[in-house]
């Protein structure tokens, strides 16, 4: 067949149903909110993250959807019925702990048959499904193990074939690779979503990582006191966030705070520090003149040099300051001379010894006009 | 080896003759061949032997073992229970008051405790007897159990429960598939527990027993006032025999399944 293989972007979709949908869910511990009226849909197939810093009721979410807390107002629905007063027992949800919760007094086997054994499956059928989750994870070696006779990766992988063993709707992960050290972490990830890729299974992901929901996930939601800031793709994410907090939380950026005046067609001009030559900026929302407005640059975005560039739409001069050497890459904290700093990143694709800048150097910093993001808030 | 210093040695020293000697008494004079028990007539077991024939002393252990079976079983279940209530339940209004109140029999004298249970026994019109000994029994070791099965709980991980009810377990199933197995070893020892305070209380049985049913230390407390027998030391050291047998095994089990577990999480590390 020659027709196109499709990006996978079931949220564009209007007739796309969702898997799962808060409908102006609220929970509050107390006086305490947890979230906040919020609304959210989640489509079939997706590797969906949540992302916040603690507290900001991501964890509180995902119980919701495990069945452990019930919501104060506001319905849930998975595949179309609402799930809130069904037990969790009773929910084609499973989840994988933080803690994995592996029962110790179990076997690798017993644990992964756990769940199969609870449903009065035939002995031969459970059989056959725990030997594919030994395959599927890479365990076959270690069934007869008990969870305190493997390492820790390991038993992250008897967590995940647990709960995947019973071919949930959705399956939960709370911070899976939170216990795991960096490189195992990586290495997991890509696991991970080639777990989910086969199975086809709907993943929701409760991180703090920024870095784990970037890669792992098809769509991330940062949230923050119990609210929504943002819901996109990664990409969109990094390079078209809706506000500072989300510019800033996600990755490296420089803030810029300035006025606004227009300057022609969606093009504007933004003054900042007197003395310094103004921004210029393009943007899609409207900005009066006169507008406060936050211009995020990403640092990789940020050109360093010796010379003054030549027909660059923003270039400004300062000093460096700081070298921040990471091996794959270099960040400059160039001062200027008004005080403010600002970071510019380089990669470093030639030899540490034949670099052109060091502490003190005078260099120049360009952008070009589209390179920032302006934000109103 | 750790060489000790005289001051170590002395302390030491001093410290297990306190606790043992009396004991080694009991025992070397239970092989006491003179009927006088405070002049050795030679080595024998004659005492052991006529011990066998005592029929009274036999009744009386046999009641002991049945109370302390069943009231540490009982206690067993009902310690749990209150455990898993105060420690899990949470921050309900009153968690305090009760557990402070089920600490409470712990400090309580034991005669008065004997005392309101025969107040309460004779208010029900009770026979006393072994049903009254065992319910006596049961209510004050029961907070032991608690005690011990709670400091169990407080470390516990809820999420093991959580995951047991996410993959389709009832709460029910979930206590007896995964919690239960988990906090055995607590378990067993909040029984064993019970069962050695029953198997020496003196001064709770003495309220609560009637003529129908002795127990054996109210048994060798009537006869030590008629005199001390060198039967009465035959029989105490058999009690000490069985009561050593217990504590060793228990500890000597315990040690090596932490030993083992030490050993194989050593053997994962290593193996990651």
């Amino acid at each position: 067949m020659d027709v196109p293989e499709t990006e996978f972007a079931p949220w564009n979709d209007a007739d796309e149903k969702p898997l799962i949908r808060f409908r102006n869910v609220t929970k509050r511990f107390g006086e305490f909110v947890a979230i906040d009226d919020l609304s959210l849909d989640i489509y079939e197939q997706e590797f969906f993250a949540l992302l916040g810093p603690s507290g900001c009721g991501k964890t509180t979410m995902m119980r919701m959807l495990a069945g452990f807390e019930n919501p104060s107002e506001g319905d849930i629905e998975l595949a179309g019925q609402n799930i809130v007063p069904v037990p969790p027992n009773k929910r084609a949800v499973n989840m994988m702990f933080q803690s994995y919760a592996l029962f110790p007094h179990l076997s690798v086997w017993d644990n992964i048959a756990f769940g199969l054994r609870r449903d009065r499956l035939p002995k031969a059928q459970v059989q056959a499904r725990v030997e594919e989750m030994l395959k599927l994870t890479r365990l076959e070696r270690f069934a007869t193990r008990k969870p305190h006779q493997i390492s820790g990766g390991q038993r992250q992988r008897v967590a995940l074939a647990r709960s995947l063993a019973k071919a949930p709707k959705l399956l939960l992960l709370d911070e899976p690779l939170g216990a795991l050290d960096k490189k195992l972490r990586q290495e997991t990830q890509f696991e991970l979503m080639d777990i989910q890729e086969k199975t086809g299974t709907t993943f929701v992901i409760v991180t703090h990582d920024q870095e784990e929901a970037m890669t792992v996930a098809s769509r991330v939601a940062v949230m923050d006191e119990g609210r929504l800031i943002q819901v996109s793709t990664p990409a969109d994410l990094y390079e078209w966030p809706d506000n500072v907090y989300v510019a800033d939380f996600i990755g490296d950026v420089n803030l810029i705070k300035g006025r606004t005046t227009a300057s022609g067609d969606e093009r504007y001009r933004i003054d900042w520090i007197d003395g310094q030559p103004p921004l210029n900026g393009v943007s899609k929302t409207v900005f009066s003149d006169g507008q406060t407005c936050h211009l995020a640059i990403r640092p990789e975005k940020i050109t360093i040099s010796t010379d003054k560039p030549v027909d660059a739409d923003n270039a400004v001069q300062g000093k460096v300051l700081d070298i921040a050497y990471l091996g794959n890459l270099s960040t400059y904290h160039v001062e200027l001379a008004s005080g403010t700093v600002i970071k510019a990143q380089t990669s470093n694709t030639r030899r540490i010894s034949r670099r052109s800048f060091t502490w003190e150097d005078p260099v120049w910093l360009s952008w070009t006009a589209t390179a920032g993001v302006m934000l109103a808030q | 080896m750790i060489r000790l210093s005289w001051f170590n040695v002395v302390s030491l020293t001093l410290g297990f003759a306190f606790l043992y000697i009396p004991m080694v008494i009991l025992v070397i004079y239970s092989f006491n061949k003179s009927k006088l028990v405070t002049v050795w007539g030679g080595f024998s077991t004659k005492w052991y032997g006529e011990l066998m024939q005592n029929e009274a002393f036999l009744d009386a252990a046999w009641v002991t073992l049945k109370v302390a079976v069943i009231s540490s079983s009982i206690a067993t279940v009902l310690g749990t229970m209150a455990a898993l209530v105060l420690v899990r339940a949470g921050r309900f209004s009153g968690r305090m008051l009760f557990s402070g109140m089920i600490y409470a029999p712990l400090v309580m004298p034991e005669v008065i405790t004997g005392l309101s249970l025969l107040l309460l026994f004779i208010g029900l019109g009770l026979d006393r007897g072994v049903l009254t000994i065992v319910l006596a029994h049961t209510t004050f070791s029961m907070c032991y159990v608690s005690v011990v099965v709670s400091s169990r709980l407080v470390t516990f991980d809820w999420s093991l429960e959580e995951a047991a009810l996410d993959l389709g377990c009832s709460k029910t199933e979930a206590f007896r598939l995964v919690t239960l197995p988990i906090i055995a070893p607590a378990v067993i020892a909040g029984w064993l527990l019970a069962f050695t305070l029953s198997l020496d209380d003196l001064v709770i049985a003495s309220f609560t027993s009637g003529p129908s049913a002795t127990t054996l230390p109210i048994k060798i407390f009537s006869a030590v006032r008629l005199g001390v027998s060198p039967e009465i030391n035959a029989l105490s050291t058999i009690m000490i025999t069985i009561v050593a047998v217990g504590v060793i095994t228990a500890s000597l089990v315990s040690k090596r399944q932490l030993v083992r577990q030490k050993r194989e999480e050593q053997a994962a590390f290593r193996a990651q």
